[in-house]
């Protein structure tokens, strides 16, 4: 759904752009493409290391990690599990809602989601691509030990009722 | 060549990808399935998200962008980037170029960072979807807790990087 509303916004733009000048909304198509094309071989790239990445870590295997194991030991594999995939929202969230009525603790799974939405693994060819190594680097550090901080914190909130 | 050079990370992978149909059938399948529906999803995002940000690049001014996300932009700076990369849509991968007209733009590095942040993980979208399914307690709990989360991450990243490196990404971005 929020895709259609974004096409719906881009076209709009678009239009009312068109309207108020034909030559600037050409030059913004034009820049549109070179951007595209510029970053076109990575995404492929990404795409097909995504593809084999999920064929191999999928919803059962994901589950069988963290539902099996708890504490600490079980959270650091529910983050890097989530570090490495990239699972869209609407699989996940329904995938980690049935965990959670399995037995699965919160801290794993707020770990994962966490690092699933924050880190990414497979995404590093175009993150480095725009920001360099280093900080690409960086952040995906303290956004996979900022993980473990959520987990903690969602485990006393959510799991402690 | 050139263009050898640029696709060398799609060819070593559709290289595995046949390997893997020709040796584990089954899962080489698979992942060329999830490639599709993944290039579906990327069909679904990607033009508007670049036609987005050739529109934002022609249309609004250096100044405006300094004014509300630069340098002395504050407080508006941070609450803006926060909003702006909540309310987007699709896979992280879509933040980065948009990142780099920003820098283009002369917004605050923090500021971009801070957008990278909340793309990642507080998308409107997402969190409506994580609400119904996980609860409010877990997405209200992961909400507040990320919001403080990112724009500390983005101070930091901003402060431990050299200024020298910090400069090299923003020509980097005049480029792309």
């Amino acid at each position: 759904m929020s895709n259609y509303l974004l096409y719906l916004i881009t076209i709009l733009l678009l239009i009312v752009s068109f309207y108020k000048d034909k030559q600037k909304t050409k030059k913004a198509l034009k820049k549109a493409w070179k951007a595209f094309e510029n970053i076109l071989p990575e995404f492929l790239g990404v795409i097909m290391l995504v593809g084999m990445v999920l064929a191999v870590f999928n919803a059962e295997f994901v589950s069988r990690i963290i539902g099996t194991q708890s504490g600490w030991f079980g959270v650091i594999l529910a983050a890097v599990v989530g570090a490495i995939t990239l699972i869209p929202g609407f699989v996940a969230f329904p995938t980690a809602a049935m965990l959670l009525e399995s037995g699965a603790g919160y801290m794993q799974i707020a770990a994962f989601i966490s690092t699933l939405m924050m880190v990414g693994v497979v995404t590093y060819p175009v993150e480095i691509k725009y920001f360099g190594k280093s900080l690409t680097i960086a952040r995906n550090i303290l956004a996979f030990l900022f993980s473990f901080i959520v987990a903690y914190l969602i485990g006393k909130v959510a799991g402690g009722m | 060549m050139n263009l050898l050079k640029r696709y060398k990370l799609f060819l070593m992978t559709a290289v595995i990808m046949v390997i893997m149909i020709i040796f584990a059938r089954d899962t080489g399948i698979k992942a060329l399935n999830i490639t599709g529906y993944s290039l579906k999803e990327m069909a679904l995002v990607i033009p508007p998200v670049f036609i987005l940000l050739g529109l934002l690049d022609i249309w609004v001014p250096r100044e405006t962008m300094v004014k509300y996300m630069g340098e002395k932009s504050g407080l508006k700076g941070i609450i803006l980037a926060i909003l702006l990369g909540s309310a987007a849509a699709g896979p992280l991968y879509g933040a980065f170029p948009i990142a780099a007209v920003f820098m283009k733009k002369g917004v605050k590095f923090t500021n971009v960072l801070i957008f990278i942040g909340a793309w990642s993980t507080t998308k409107i979208p997402m969190f409506l979807f994580e609400l119904s399914s996980l609860g409010s307690t877990f997405a209200l709990t992961r909400l507040c807790i990320d919001i403080p989360g990112i724009i500390l991450i983005a101070y930091i990243l901003s402060s431990y990087l050299p200024e020298e490196e910090v400069k090299k990404i923003y020509k980097n971005a005049e480029i792309l």
